[in-house]
This record gives structure tokens, sequence and C-alpha cells, in this order.
């Protein structure tokens, strides 16, 4: 009796299970096209954008996390660990900016070629020059991140940076469109560069100037064009505004004459749009992200093209009166 | 004097490049080889430059880079009032759920997880408890490796961890979004849930979509598997119970488990799994039990999502257990199969940044067996809860919970819970 019932959970076992190991590697083996390019897979889609920019129609790209939405907190979707486990390539921002949910999709798509050390692991924040690198960890502060701001791709010449690293590993990954990978980036550090005079003259006549920020998402922007993005209507990175701070930046915004206040797409419009009217401020839609805001779904150079002219402008204006 | 000296210069400059060079087209042509040959040095200086300090991580990150293990303790305290005198009795018989009128604390727990080599994490969970005369109790909850680089897309864990049975069961108390134990898994699995020492082997089904089938086995002997050779605990059979040992492979706890997940849009995502739990029961020589389950999950998330909120998300598991009992003369009671079934619904409404509400509808049945009167465990129950989760950060919560339960053995009864909960440290992430 033991006996039999020990061999009818095991045919139960391996009679259908093998059945539907079967059927599903089957159609497991359907989809599975060779196309001889990269697969990338970026966390945030300025990563993807510069990506795609470098690998041309030699890679394929895909972005994790919606220009939209919270980088911080991105669902760790079971999808994801399908398109990594595919994946020659991760590109993730690193300093904790995805640390609450790229791990454990790494840790579920088994896939050798991603893992940390790897060239086919690329952490963008490695070689960049952190800010706001925090002297202790304490919550009690808010949420800060201990490597520093992970908020870097603000800045265009950190831009650069990422997109060598990018073009490096992708040089190293296939070596035989080496020329073509550098000749790209070749062309997005040209356009860089030359950007780079326009935007800094557009912002010479505004050093210094102050502007409010919701989240202390900014200063590699502030630092790179001269201005200070010092104000925050959060009280504590991560926790959420509070009537006594909204009132202590709406004094200080009054005594100082600051006028202007950048919004992300996800970030709560309407208690910015509180403070402006009370304030005379103007309110400029930002986005870190390609596809954040309307007119910078382009790329990354659009993006900055956007922040730039679109700050600038409302310094501008606000000045003027 | 000065006047001429100055001219002197003048004449020397103006003369001086076409005495060492002779033509106008030889100097530009110099000249721009000169500026091509500068270019080239300096790119490839820039080039060397950028990769020295590409290559160079400047910082750290604490949680994932500047020690070998993360290490982080969570604490749940509840505090609240049931019209049962003593819910821990019959009306919460979860192991984490609050336990008693006044307060509790019933999960305070460490968690360790690391990479320990190139081929393995590390993971352990040891939970201490207090119980209702204040001792306090230890356990360990999980202590398991993880590989990270078998062939084949597999992927083993081996040591002590919570199956994974549907979708709950593997969760850690802190993370349900619940108060307590949702009533069905708490009747098939016990107190504690199916958790047991064994292993489990998982392949992630190279399928265009998310595809991962997963087989444990275990002892399933012991307090952490309920409805198995599960001695220490009475329940759900009315017998005796026999005290079995291993006669061989058929005689250990399998859990199989199959799970896929597709994205319906870009904001909603489904996540559908089939389980099964198959092993030897306590109640006889011979008998067994078969648990099966499915496990359906649904999220929407704003495409504008500001620490993930606002969402709304649906989560429902249905359990169905068959259990093969044995004859127990002692007792007067017939050798027999017993049919149990179950299921939990929950809809959670993250309505605004840090604010979720929360309703679950809990469903228990089982009452074909002739010792159903005396057991917890048996007859039909059914439970309401409507909750509101406050999260003041995502290192804290603060959560309202109003039970009404209905019990064939208790009648009615209502209970009304606050639950409080705190992280320190820095804790693995969550999976979907």
């Amino acid at each position: 009796m033991q006996h039999t019932s020990s061999k009818k959970t095991k045919y139960i076992l391996e009679g259908n299970i093998m059945k539907l190991l079967t059927i599903i590697f089957i159609a497991a083996l359907l989809p599975v096209i060779s196309r001889g390019e990269l697969n990338i897979v970026a966390t945030t889609p300025e990563y993807g954008a510069i990506a795609a920019e470098i690998g041309g129609d030699h890679v394929q790209v895909t972005t994790l996390a919606k220009p939209t939405e919270d980088s911080h907190f991105v669902d760790a979707k079971p999808s994801f660990i399908a398109k990594l486990h595919r994946a020659d390539v991760i590109i993730e921002g690193g300093a904790e900016l995805e640390t609450g949910w790229l791990p454990s999709l790494l840790e579920g798509a088994r896939n050798p070629k991603l893992d940390t050390g790897k060239p086919g692991h690329v952490i963008c924040a490695e070689g960049i020059s952190l800010l706001d690198i925090p002297a202790s960890l304490d919550r009690s502060k808010g949420d800060i991140h201990a490597a520093g701001n992970p908020h870097f791709m603000t800045d265009p010449v950190n831009g650069k940076i990422v997109a060598e690293h990018i073009c490096r590993t992708f040089c190293e990954l296939d070596s035989k469109s080496a020329d073509f990978y550098r000749e790209n980036l070749a062309k997005f550090n040209k356009r860089i560069d030359s950007k780079l005079i326009e935007w800094q003259k557009l912002f010479e006549q505004h050093k210094g100037k102050r502007i409010v920020a919701y989240h202390n998402s900014w200063p590699y922007f502030a630092q790179r064009f001269g201005v200070r993005i010092d104000l925050f209507l959060e009280p504590k990175p991560g926790i959420p505004p509070t009537p006594a701070n909204l009132a202590s930046v709406q004094s200080g915004m009054k005594t100082q004459g600051v006028r202007v206040i950048i919004v992300e797409p996800y970030q709560n419009r309407k208690t910015a749009e509180n403070v402006a009217q009370a304030t005379g401020a103007a309110i400029v839609d930002v986005a870190q992200y390609p596809g954040g805001v309307k007119g910078t779904e382009g790329g990354y150079i659009e993006l900055i093209d956007y922040l730039v002219k679109s700050i600038a402008k409302a310094l501008s204006e606000k000045a003027d009166k | 004097m000065r006047k001429r000296f100055l001219q002197l210069i003048a004449c020397i400059i103006i003369t001086a490049p076409f005495v060492s060079a002779g033509s106008d087209e030889n100097i530009t042509t110099n000249l721009q080889e000169e500026v091509q040959q500068l270019r080239r040095r300096t790119e490839a200086l820039e080039l060397r430059l950028s990769s020295i300090s590409a290559g160079t991580p400047t910082v750290t990150s604490g949680r994932a880079g500047s020690t070998y293990m993360n290490v982080s303790f969570d604490t749940c305290i509840d505090a609240g009032w049931s019209t049962d005198s003593d819910p821990a009795k019959e009306l919460q018989l979860g192991d984490h759920d609050p336990q008693q009128r006044g307060f509790s604390l019933r999960n305070a727990e460490i968690a360790l997880d690391g990479a320990v080599d190139p081929y393995m994490k590390g993971f352990a969970n040891i939970v201490y408890k207090l119980d209702t005369q204040n001792e306090t109790e230890l356990e360990l909850e999980e202590a398991y490796l993880l590989t990270t680089s078998l062939p084949g897309d597999l992927q083993l864990k081996a040591g002590q961890f919570f199956s994974e049975f549907g979708r709950q069961n593997s969760q850690h108390p802190h993370t349900w979004a619940f108060a307590d134990q949702p009533l069905v898994l708490n009747r098939m699995f016990g107190s504690e849930g199916l958790r047991n020492v064994g292993a489990r082997l998982s392949w992630l089904v190279p399928t265009p979509f998310y595809t991962e089938l997963l087989l444990g086995v275990f002892n399933g002997e012991g307090g952490n598997s309920f409805s198995f050779r599960d001695t220490a605990t009475d329940g759900c059979h009315g017998r005796t119970p026999v005290d079995r040992n291993l006669h061989g492979p058929g005689d250990l706890l399998y859990v199989p488990r199959l799970c896929s997940s597709f994205d319906l849009t870009d904001q909603q995502t489904l996540l559908l799994g089939v389980s099964g739990a198959l092993g030897p029961n306590d109640s006889g020589t011979d008998s067994r039990t078969q648990i099966y389950g499915a496990d359906i999950y649904w999220k929407w998330k704003s495409a504008h999502a500001d620490a993930g909120f606002p969402f709304v998300s649906w989560q429902t598991e249905a359990l169905y257990r068959n259990y093969e009992a044995g004859a127990d003369p002692e007792n007067q009671l017939p050798s027999e199969t017993l049919m149990d079934w179950g299921l939990y619904s929950q809809i959670l409404w993250g309505f605004t940044t840090r604010w979720v509400a929360g309703l679950r509808g809990d469903f228990a049945t089982g009452n074909d067996g002739l010792f159903d009167s005396q057991d917890i465990y048996r007859g039909d129950r059914t439970r309401i809860s409507p909750n509101l989760t406050w999260y003041p950060s995502e290192f804290s919560k603060i959560r309202l919970q109003y039970n009404q339960d209905h019990g064939a053995r208790f009648g009615n009864e209502e209970s009304v819970w606050l639950q409080a909960e705190f992280l320190l440290g820095s804790h693995a992430a969550h999976k979907f």
C-alpha cells in the first residue's frame, strides 16, 4: 500500500509535469530567433535613449521605467524578468536609484551576462562625481542615498561620460561594429559640445538665481548652469509637503524674489500651483527622462534642450516683470 | 632708441614665419597638420581619462556594496480589541496575527541577506515573538541558499524556507496587506504557513512572456507542515497522530508550482499561478494529503506614479484539500476522505500617495468529518475585513483593520486591530 501510493504520487508528478514541460519547451522554441543584434535593457529612459543613439540599428533597446513615473518605485514586474533574461546588456543608473526593484529582477532573470562586474552590466554612476553624499546615514533626514544623489543625468556633461561608458560596452561585446558605435559616440559628443555653448549662453544672465523644486533631484543641472535649485516643497527628501514647510518656502520665495517652480510629471502639481499662486511664480513642467513631458520625446539631447530653454525662458519672463 | 627697438621687434615678428616656412601654402598645411595631430592627441587623452574615471567606482552604495550583507530589523506591533475574550484560541489562528485584547507583538524579525560567493546568495530570517505571557519565542523562520549561476536557467534553493505555494504563503508578515493571515491558508497550512526544510528547483521557462516552473521537495514533517506529517499540532483530522518515518522518496512532501505573467497594458499586469502540495499525513500509516491551489494577482498602477501611488490591485487564492484520514478505532473514527476548500479575495486601492484602503473577504469550509465539532480547523468560517493603511515613509506603516467573523463553532465576533510597523537597516528588494 505504501509502495503503490508513493508510486502513484511519482506518476502524478512525473507524468503531468513532463507533459507540461514538453508543451512549454516546444512553445518556448518558437519565438527564439537570432537577430544578431545586441539586446539592451535600460532601467530608465534617458539611458535607453543614449543606448539607442550609440547603438543605432545594431541594437534593440527596451526601457523598464516609464518616463512619467517615480523611478525609485518601479514595480518589479515579472515581464521584466523575461526581458532581462534575454538581454545582452543591462544599463542601470546605480547609486541606489533602482535598489528597491532591480536586484530581485536580476535574481529572477538568471542571466550570467548581466552579473555585476561583467561588461553586460553597465552602472552609469561609475565615473560620475556624485553630489550630496551624506556625512552620516540617518533616515530621520528623509530618504537619503548613501552613495550620493542619483539624478546626475540632468547635467549633459555627465551624459557624455555615460555615453562613453555605453559605447565602450557595445564595442567590447560587438567588436565588429566598434567603428560604427565610436562614430555615433563622436556625433553625440559633438552635438552636446556645440549645444552646451548655446545652453550656457542662455543661462549667462541668470547666474546665481534661485529656483524652487519639488524634490532635490536637480543639483547637477544647477551646478552645470550656475543656478541654485535649493528650495524644496518637500520638507525632507521623500517626505510629502507639509503646510509649515510650504509656508516657509513661500516666505523665502517672497523675500528673495524666487519666481520659478519646477515640477516633475509624477509630483503633485496642485501643491506647486498653490505655492505659485501665493507667490506669483511660474511653474515649469520638467522631467528627468525623455518623453516625461511633451517635446522631449526625441532623445536625451532634446530633453536637456527642453529643460534649458523652458527654465531659462521662465527665468527671463519673471525677471522682466 | 626705444622706438627703434619696438620697430625691430615688430619686424622680426612679421617676418619670422616667412623666414622659417617659406610660403603661405606651406604654413597653412603645416598648421593644419599640427592642429590635427593635437586634436588626435587630445581625443586619445580624453578617451583615456574617461576610461580611467569610468572604471573607478566613486562611492559604492550603502545598501548594495559597502557591506557584505544587508541587515534589517523589522517589528510589527498590534493593539486592539475583540468581542472574543481569547482571540488566539480559535479566532486568530495565524502565528503572526494579533493574538489578544490589548497589545501583541508577534513579529520582530532580523533579516540577513547577501552574496555568499559568485555561485550563491544566502538569506536568513530570525523571528522573535512574545506569547500571551510575554515570554519570548524564537524561531529560525528561514535560512537558505539560492544559487546564482546554475546552467539551463535553473535556480536551486536549499534550507528552511516558505514553500512557494500560491502567492501569500511565501511572503513575510510585514509585507502582507492585512494584519492577519487569510483563513484558508491558515486552515490548509496551519498557523505558520507551509514552511519546511528542503530544496526547490526552479526553471525560468523561455517563453516570450514570464513563466516559471518550480518544484519544492520537503521533509513535510513537524509544526510547519500542518496538513502533512505534523504530529506537533492537533487539528484537521481528529485522530491520534501517527509518527511516520520516511520509507522512500514518495514519503517526502512535493510542492510543484507553475506561474505566468502578462502585461495586459502598459499599466496593468496579471500574474497567474497553480500550485500543489502532495505528501503523506499523520492520520494513519499510509494516508496521504493533496492540496491544490490557484492564484491570481492583477495590478494597475498609474503611469504618473509617485512613490508607487496611485494603484489598484486584486488578489485571490483558492485552495482545495483532499485529506485521506486513516482509521482510528480508539477515537471511533473510520478511514475516510475529508474534503476542505476555501478562498480569499482582496482588493487594495492606493488612492493617494502613501495611503491604501483594502477590503478582504474570506471563506473556508470543511464539515464532512465526525469530529468536526471539536476541531477549530474545521466547519464553515467567513470573515470580512476592511482596512486602511498609512505609510509615513517606505520604512514604516500604521494600519487600522476591522474584522467581522462568523464561524459555525463560535457564531459572530468582531475585532478591531491597529498595527504599526517599523523597519531598520537595509532590506532585500521585494518581488512583484
